[in-house]
């Protein structure tokens, strides 16, 4: 028998209403209500007083590159970086090479989640073969293989009949669909926002309208299927709007929000520093606020990463030449309280909940909460600690972060999974 | 006591970075120099001994010609290497092939490249002087500091108030933005005119009016600066046809009526003759074009000289 407690921390459990001083029991990696004496006895302990205790973190979208990129993350160290960061869940995304459109390619993805992950890592399966929009994956296979959700994983399926066909065909299954909402045609060599920036820098810019077009037949398919259709980074204020209807109205449809979507504008390519490219881009300062107030009024559900990893040698480059993403597991805490927390937008437990049962209702994750006789997933932090983001400090192989080299605040001190202390590591 | 302004730049990356009295320097230089191009022994002894790299990774006529025109009369020894044939094509990163330069002992590296940004990242990646000879959309410094140079030769050496249009595809343009740059810096309004495609006017933002009725815009100009229409470098969709340009915005004879008497037409080259431009007002009285080229050389001089200078003093190289 394995005993966890963590004592006289602020406990924020914000789907149980839950913020007090208090104690975390585990036992044989589920929460308990309480612990028998003897089972106090033998209890591993945590002394958590001064810290934050809360539910382990969800990531609903992350890059972990393998199989096929070991050379800018892995499952194993790519699970590192997320338990780094508080995440007990996440979940990977299907443009690995292969990408995930295969039994095959799925079971691989399993048996390397089983032998390396230190957290749970769920895998994605895309929605077409090869992620090209032409044609539809295996999508129940996909599922029977261990898939939990669909996805062609950075490309967004251009073709409307292929794409009203897979949500059609996945909600047979109850799977979600997740999609990158991006008009292909209308970002076709662009690599930043449209919009004043672009001009002044000579950069081709992607119009918000690519992505407030694809949000929207998206809302249109959920609406006349009834799919369960995720939209993925939101980061333009009309598609905050059309969401915020859509639901209005009843829409089945679902939005995430990354870190840096929410911190950062498009004012921060000035210097063409490629650790700010990413896809969507980041855009106006109207925009960054629009989706803040998405998330406050529920219109956004969540908060995803995005993770992806890039090498040095890849990200140096001239702009044009450099690849999209941005590293994003091990500073999603730190810069979240400062967007939000610091500036006083919303308080701690309203974060938490964005970074935990907001995402595993997305998915109906049996996760993101401290309720008893759940998976004992709890995230242990110090919400003013600085760190500094050093390639040292992250334990991600791939260090392209727009905080490289400065300081954060908010740090995890503990992750536990299942009822095992997974951060501090080990080894 | 008055002190000689001192040119304080390891490189010339673009005309957004420079005061106006930096540009005025440049011009001072330019006019220091221009009559030596005049003389039948046209070499002067300024950078001899000195290494001067054209790095062109897109193809050019004129502003290579001019960079390694101009620094041969400083008596630098030029070598140029074209993107084709650099082993940037081998897969040689941009920052690779600037170090082995620099290894080489070069003192100082004149790059065309197509990638926006891409001079400013080259200055970061190497100790000595870097100048841009247009990098993607961003920045074409030496063709607004000859363009502006040409203008105060024709219309004087205060620019304040004089209005100039720029006509033609400003959103793919890198001599547009140095050009909107050095003549709000100086001074001028400028008018920018083109399809609306072509011409957001997102571009108000930055000072300069745009217009898209041709009329409008040659009305009150003193100066046109027709640009090129690039073909090649845009999708399909900004626009029609190249023959439904031309009946819209290109500059023919009866539309040159409308402007002023005085007014005078320049443009950057390559010119597409019958596009943008009828042929025979390129050749007319009102065109300084060739003349903007003759005066490429003088800059393109007294750019080198500066950063050079620069260098020198801080022992760069």
């Amino acid at each position: 028998m394995s005993v966890v407690w963590i004592k006289n921390g602020r406990v924020i459990d914000p789907a149980n209403q839950r913020d007090e001083i208090g104690d975390v029991y585990a036992v044989d990696g589920k929460i308990v209500e309480s612990l028998s004496s003897q089972q106090k006895q033998q209890a591993e302990t945590f002394d958590a007083q001064g810290l934050t205790v809360s539910p382990g973190f969800i990531d609903l979208h992350c890059h972990l590159r393998e199989p096929g990129d070991r050379h800018k993350e892995t499952i194993a160290s790519g699970s590192r970086a997320a338990a780094k960061g508080g995440f007990t869940t996440v979940l990977c995304m299907s443009n690995t090479k292969p990408p995930a459109d295969s039994v095959g390619a799925i079971r691989q993805i399993v048996d390397l989640i089983d032998r390396d992950s230190i957290i749970n890592v769920l895998p994605t399966g895309c929605l077409t073969m090869n992620r090209e929009g032409k044609a539809l994956a295996p999508i129940g296979s996909l599922k029977q293989a261990g898939a939990v959700a669909i996805s062609d994983g950075g490309h967004c399926v251009q073709n409307n009949e292929i794409m009203r066909r897979g949500v059609e065909y996945a909600s047979m299954f109850d799977l979600v669909v997740l999609d990158h909402c991006e008009d292909a045609n209308q970002t076709d060599g662009c690599v930043m926002n449209e919009g004043l920036w672009a001009l002044r820098l000579g950069l081709r810019g992607m119009p918000s309208a690519a992505e407030d077009i694809m949000v929207s037949r998206n809302v249109i398919l959920s609406s006349h299927y009834g799919a369960r259709i995720h939209l993925q980074h939101i980061s333009s204020a009309y598609a905050v709007d059309v969401i915020r209807r859509a639901k209005q109205r009843g829409v089945k449809i679902t939005a995430e929000a990354t870190p840096h979507h929410i911190s950062l504008t498009e004012a921060s390519l000035k210097d063409y520093n490629t650790s700010f490219k990413v896809v969507p881009p980041l855009r106006t300062e109207a925009d960054r606020q629009a989706l803040i107030e998405g998330l406050m009024d529920g219109t956004i559900d969540c908060i995803a990463t995005a993770h992806a990893p890039h090498t040095e040698i890849e990200k140096d480059k001239e702009f044009d030449y450099a690849p999209f993403g941005m590293n994003g597991l091990e500073t999603a805490l730190s810069v979240c309280l400062d967007t939000l927390v610091r500036s006083k937008l919303v308080d701690l437990s309203t974060l938490i909940g964005y970074l935990t049962h907001r995402a595993a209702a997305v998915l109906n994750l049996d996760c993101g909460t401290l309720s008893p006789g759940t998976s004992a997933d709890v995230t242990i932090f110090d919400p003013e600690e600085s760190w500094q983001v050093t390639p040292d400090t992250l334990a991600s192989l791939s260090h392209n972060s727009p905080w490289l080299n400065l300081t954060l605040r908010g740090k995890v001190k503990a992750t536990y999974y299942a009822g095992k202390r997974v951060y501090p590591f080990a080894d | 006591m008055s002190t000689e302004p001192e040119w304080n730049r390891k490189d010339l990356v673009g005309i957004e970075d420079l005061s106006r009295e930096e540009l005025e320097m440049i011009y001072a230089k330019a006019e220091e120099l221009k009559p030596t191009l005049k003389r039948s022994q046209k070499k002067q002894p300024i950078l001899r001994g000195y290494t001067v790299v054209n790095l062109f990774m897109e193809p050019s006529t004129r502003t290579r010609l001019a960079f390694e025109i101009a620094a041969t009369r400083l008596s630098a020894d030029v070598i140029t290497v074209s993107g084709n044939a650099s082993s940037l094509v081998k897969g040689e990163s941009l920052r690779d092939t600037a170090m082995n330069i620099q290894a080489l002992n070069a003192d100082i590296i004149i790059m065309r490249h197509s990638a926006a940004g891409s001079a400013r990242y080259l200055s970061r990646c190497i100790d000595i002087p870097v100048i841009n000879a247009g990098d993607g959309a961003h920045e074409h410094p030496t063709q607004a500091l000859l363009d502006t140079f040409t203008l105060r030769e024709k219309l004087g050496k205060d620019l304040r108030g004089v209005k100039v249009t720029i006509l033609g595809d400003i959103l793919f343009s890198r001599v547009a933005r140095s050009n909107i740059w050095a003549l709000r810096k100086l001074g001028a309004e400028v008018t920018l005119a083109g399809p609306s495609t072509l011409v957001p006017k997102q571009f108000e933002h930055f000072g300069v009016t745009v217009i898209h009725d041709l009329r409008e815009a040659l009305r009150d100009a003193d100066a046109v600066m027709l640009l090129r229409i690039q073909h090649e470098r845009q999708s399909s969709t900004h626009f029609p046809s190249l023959g439904e340009y031309t009946s819209m915005f290109g500059l023919n004879e009866k539309r040159a009526n409308w402007l002023k008497p005085g007014a005078i037409i320049m443009h950057p080259g390559p010119i597409n003759r019958g596009v943008e431009l009828d042929s025979v007002l390129a050749d007319s009285k009102r065109s300084v074009i060739l003349e903007q080229v003759t005066n490429g050389i003088a800059v393109r001089m007294a750019v080198l000289y500066l950063c050079a200078h620069y260098a020198a003093k801080h022992r760069l190289a």
